[in-house]
Formats: C-alpha cells, sequence, structure tokens
C-alpha cells in the first residue's frame, strides 16, 4: 500500500534520513520504533509531504506522492494525527472533527463520517460543544484520532499517540487502534511505548539516527536480542 | 430567559431590524442634506476599512498594514479614470486593481509569519507612495491629480452598497467551510497543513478578497475630496486606523468591528471638533484604556455586562 523507496530527507545542512525504505501491507499495523532523534516524526512528515525528500521515491496505491503538497496527499487517503494532537484549542470540538473532513470528497459526507466517529469516541459527543482547550489529555488524544479518521483515510499515520496519557488511556488508545484496522484502515504507528505496540502491530522496523536497523514481524523483534536490551531494558 | 431578551436574540427581529436599518439608510439622503451624510459618509468608510481589515487579520491572525495601499490604488484609479467612465465601472476596476495588487503581494509575501509580515506589508504602502511620486515628478512634471465631482447622494448609495457587501461577505465567510479553514490557520497553520488545507491558497485569496472592498471604498471616497496626490492617497492612517477600531470593538463577533469603527470615527470627529490640539493624546489614552481593561472590546464588555444584567435579574425572580 505504502512503499517508501531509499528516502534521503535533510534539515538543511543535516541528514535526519539516511537512504531509508520500508514498506506498509493493506490492513496492517505497521509500527516504527526509536528513541527520541531517531527521525521517525521526520520520516512521517516526509510521507504526508509537510518535508521533501532530498533523494528516493514514495509511492501510495501505486502512485508516486513525494513532491505533492500535503493537501493532495491527504485527498488521496492519508490521514496524518501529528505528535501532541495539534488540536484547535480555540474551536469546538465538532468544528475540530469538521475541519478534520477539510478535503473535498469527505467534506460531502461529514455528517454520516461524523456519527461513525462518535460511536467510536463516544465522550466526543458529550463534549460537542466545548471549546477542545477544556478537553482532559486523554479526551485530547481522542479528538485528534477522531479529527484524522474525518477524513475518510486508508492510511492513518499516529504520531506517539499514547503520550503522556493516564494508563487507562493508553489502554483505549491500543484499543482503538486495533478496532480501525478491523475497519480496513491501515494504520502506521510511531509509539515510545515498545512492549505495547509490539503486542499490537503486525510488523515493525527499528529506527536509529535516521538508518533502519531491524524490519520484522513483531513477534520475531520482541524476541531479538537487540530490541529486548535496547527498548524493553530486559 | 428573560422576554425581552428572547426576542431581541430572535433570528428573525435581527433581521427585520437589519432591513429597516438599511431602508433608514438608504433613504436618508433624500430627507437630509450636507454635513450629516458626509459624516456618515465617513462612518461607512471606516466600517469598510475595518471589517475587511478584520476577514483577513483577524482570524488568520496576520496583521496587515497594507489598508492604505489598496486604499491608494483605488483613489488613483478614480483620478485616472473617473472623467472616462462611468462611476460605477471606475468603482469595480479600482476593486479589481487593489484585489490584484494585494493577490501578488499575497503570493510572494505570505510565507513571512508575524511581525515580519507586519513589517512587509507597512514597507509596501510606502513604497507605492514613493513610485507614485517620482513618476509623476520625473514622468509627468507635475504633483497630484484633480479627481471628478460627483454629487454626494451617488457617493453615499455606493458607499453603502460598497458596505453592504462587505458586511455579507464577512458574514459567508464567517460561516462556511472557509471560515473554519482561516480561522483554524490563525490557530496553528502547521496543523491546517495535516487537515489537508491549501494554507498559501486560502491566505492569498482571502487577502485579495479582503482588498476588494477597500479599493472600492478608495475609488468612490476620493471623488469627495477634489484633489489628491501621493502623500493624501497612500496615508498610513488608514493602515493604522482599522486596526485600532477592530481592537477597540472587539474581534471575536462580525458585530465587534462594526461597533468599533462606528464609535472610534465618531470621538475622531467629536474631540477633533472640541479639542483639534489635544484630541491624539485624548485618543491614546483611550485606547490604552480600552486594551488594557476591554480585552474583548467594546462588544465583549457589552456582552459581559448584559450576561450579568440577567444573573441579577434571574437571581431577583
Amino acid at each position: 500500500m505504502l512503499e517508501v523507496n531509499n528516502i534521503n530527507t535533510f534539515y538543511g545542512k543535516a541528514q535526519a534520513l539516511f537512504d531509508l525504505s520500508l514498506r506498509v501491507e493493506e490492513s496492517e499495523i505497521f509500527a516504527l520504533i526509536g528513541s527520541n532523534g531517531a527521525g521517525k516524526t521526520t520520516l512521517l512528515n516526509t510521507i504526508s509531504g509537510l518535508v521533501t525528500p532530498a533523494s528516493g521515491n514514495i509511492e501510495f496505491l501505486g502512485k508516486r506522492i513525494n513532491g505533492l503538497a500535503p493537501h493532495i496527499i491527504v485527498e488521496m487517503g492519508i490521514s496524518h494525527v501529528p505528535e501532541g494532537g495539534r488540536i484547535f484549542n480555540e474551536m469546538t470540538v465538532r468544528e475540530n472533527l469538521e475541519m478534520g473532513a477539510y478535503s473535498s470528497h469527505a467534506w460531502k459526507i461529514r455528517w454520516g463520517t461524523l456519527q461513525q466517529v462518535y460511536e467510536i469516541f463516544p465522550v466526543l459527543k458529550e463534549r460537542e460543544k466545548q471549546l477542545a482547550r477544556t478537553l482532559s489529555g486523554g479526551e485530547h488524544q481522542m479528538l485528534a484520532m477522531g479529527r484524522g479518521l474525518m477524513s475518510r483515510p486508508k492510511l492513518c499515520i499516529l504520531d506517539e499517540p499514547s503520550y503522556g496519557l493516564a494508563p487507562k488511556y493508553v489502554e483505549e488508545v491500543f484499543r482503538i487502534i486495533n478496532s480501525l484496522r478491523e475497519q480496513g484502515i491501515t494504520i502506521l504507528l510511531i509509539e515510545q511505548n515498545v512492549r505495547h505496540t509490539l503486542e499490537t502491530a503486525d510488523r515493525a522496523c527499528v529506527l536509529e539516527n535516521g538508518h533502519i536497523v531491524l524490519d520484522d514481524i513483531c513477534d520475531n523483534l520482541l524476541q531479538s536480542d537487540h530490541v529486548r536490551k535496547a527498548y524493553l531494558g530486559l | 430567559m428573560n422576554s425581552v431578551a428572547s426576542i431581541v436574540l430572535n433570528r428573525s427581529f435581527q433581521l427585520g431590524l437589519l432591513a429597516v436599518i438599511l431602508i433608514a439608510l438608504a433613504t436618508l439622503p433624500l430627507h437630509y442634506q450636507g454635513y450629516n451624510i458626509v459624516r456618515l459618509l465617513n462612518i461607512f468608510m471606516f466600517v469598510v476599512l475595518t471589517v475587511s481589515w478584520v476577514i483577513f487579520s483577524g482570524s488568520t491572525g496576520y496583521m496587515s498594514l497594507a489598508s492604505a495601499a489598496f486604499f491608494g490604488v483605488g483613489i488613483y484609479t478614480s483620478a485616472l479614470l473617473g472623467d472616462k467612465l462611468p462611476i460605477a465601472v471606475v468603482v469595480g476596476i479600482g476593486a479589481l486593481v487593489s484585489s490584484c495588487v494585494a493577490f501578488l503581494v499575497g503570493a510572494l509575501t505570505l510565507r513571512l509569519r508575524g511581525i515580519y509580515f507586519a513589517i512587509f506589508t507597512f514597507g509596501l504602502v510606502e513604497l507605492i507612495k514613493h513610485l507614485t511620486l517620482w513618476w509623476e515628478i520625473n514622468m509627468e512634471d507635475r504633483r497630484g491629480r484633480l479627481v471628478v465631482y460627483v454629487e454626494n447622494d451617488i457617493i453615499f448609495w455606493v458607499m453603502l452598497s460598497i458596505l453592504v457587501a462587505t458586511l455579507l461577505t464577512a458574514y459567508f465567510i464567517r460561516r462556511s467551510k472557509w471560515g473554519l479553514a482561516l480561522q483554524s490557520i490563525g490557530e496553528n497553520e502547521e496543523a491546517a497543513a495535516h487537515m489537508g488545507i491549501n494554507v498559501t491558497l486560502v491566505k492569498v485569496i482571502t487577502f485579495a478578497v479582503s482588498a476588494l472592498f477597500v479599493g472600492a471604498s478608495g475609488a468612490i471616497i476620493a471623488t469627495r475630496w477634489t484633489y489628491i496626490d501621493p502623500g493624501i492617497a497612500f496615508n498610513p492612517l488608514y493602515s493604522f486606523m482599522p486596526v485600532l477600531m477592530a481592537i477597540f470593538g472587539g474581534m471575536g463577533r462580525l458585530l465587534g468591528p462594526v461597533i468599533g469603527a462606528i464609535a472610534f470615527t465618531y470621538l475622531k470627529e467629536e474631540l477633533g471638533t472640541e479639542f483639534p490640539e489635544l484630541y491624539m493624546l485624548i485618543f491614546g489614552i483611550i485606547l490604552i484604556v480600552a486594551i488594557l481593561y476591554m480585552p474583548n472590546g467594546l462588544v465583549g464588555l457589552i456582552q459581559r455586562l448584559w450576561i450579568r444584567g440577567f444573573r441579577r435579574q434571574d437571581a431577583d425572580t
């Protein structure tokens, strides 16, 4: 579904991603793990068009997407839920969700989508008219994910959805990620919660200093000495 | 809720009231002549400038000081074409030329954020002013030019139409998908791009649309001034006034900039005639007080008092 081939990304002169390749298959949960500064967010921003790679190419459903503007990539079916949610605090929950359906094909069917999102996140329906800044941290993340779904994505990119949340909400976030996959949405996930992630995802790759060092199915990664030592502290 | 309040908040009542005000204003030149009309004209003009400024800057948070540039372009259009074409056409051309200038400038500069954008737009006013001045002195060997005479009634009706068009545009933008996009750009531009908004396009087009009305009002008001030169046409006061009026009125609702512009223009005239030496000083003090004690402007203050009034009534009963 998504194919990243040999991309190199720079910030000015500093190279953040080195000759990086990966493949995400349809209807799977693919995770990226790695420590701070490994290049995870840069990779996601490169995929969603916010950062342009210096070389290499990215294909989505067989079409080349690197070099396209972010709004066109959203329109093609990739939704990016950024780190920390980036919610519009001074807008209501409902308006935030409507913003998610901004791309033209999703806008026409937004009321139907809204009902579906409310079914997945009942708390958002209760808070519908509140300003987004009055939400708790967990509700905030729910809103960010709900907004991501409003564009009816085929591929949903989640950047650290459990970051800073109470354990109760972390469970909830992973439960929802699973239910999205059951609805046929492919998930590309970044997480620092490595154990939880490897237990939920199908496949994962480990990113270190802009290089992919491991790329395998999660069961194998859970057994790998490197992962156990560096990320699980065993 | 209190019965008076429920009538005032009723939608059809509000629309009816608007229609009555509009008809009253439109028929005014038939009853009154002279100074009252001129005064209203001034108020209309500042409402147009302020609401146009709010359409773009109020929601996106990009502080534009280019109003005077668009206004001046409108004025010069009128000076150059006023005696050749019917006035309605001249106003239309003034609007379009201003809008094109805004489009070009926007496309070039709307990547600049915050203070850089404000400084650039302010520089634009000076740039166009001095270019025009240079052209007149070196190419035409003159300074300034005469503007065609148009009757006060006609000026009044044209300005009123521009005002209505400005308000309708502002109203519909606010309630539309486009308005949501503008608001989200103002809050977090990067997140807005994540949502699939073509942020550059939205900004540039809105900037160009807001300049339409500024250019049109410049083109019509110039006919009242008889003589213009670059210093009169590109006066930076017309960049600062809309900003101050919008802050004074409050930008949370559409009514804010309207009331701000009306109150400020009225004050300006009153103080200017009563205390001609002191009026800028009094003005400054009023503005400081407004910023310190009315963070949401005049309309915010009225809203607060209104709500407090109801609480008291509810407590009494």
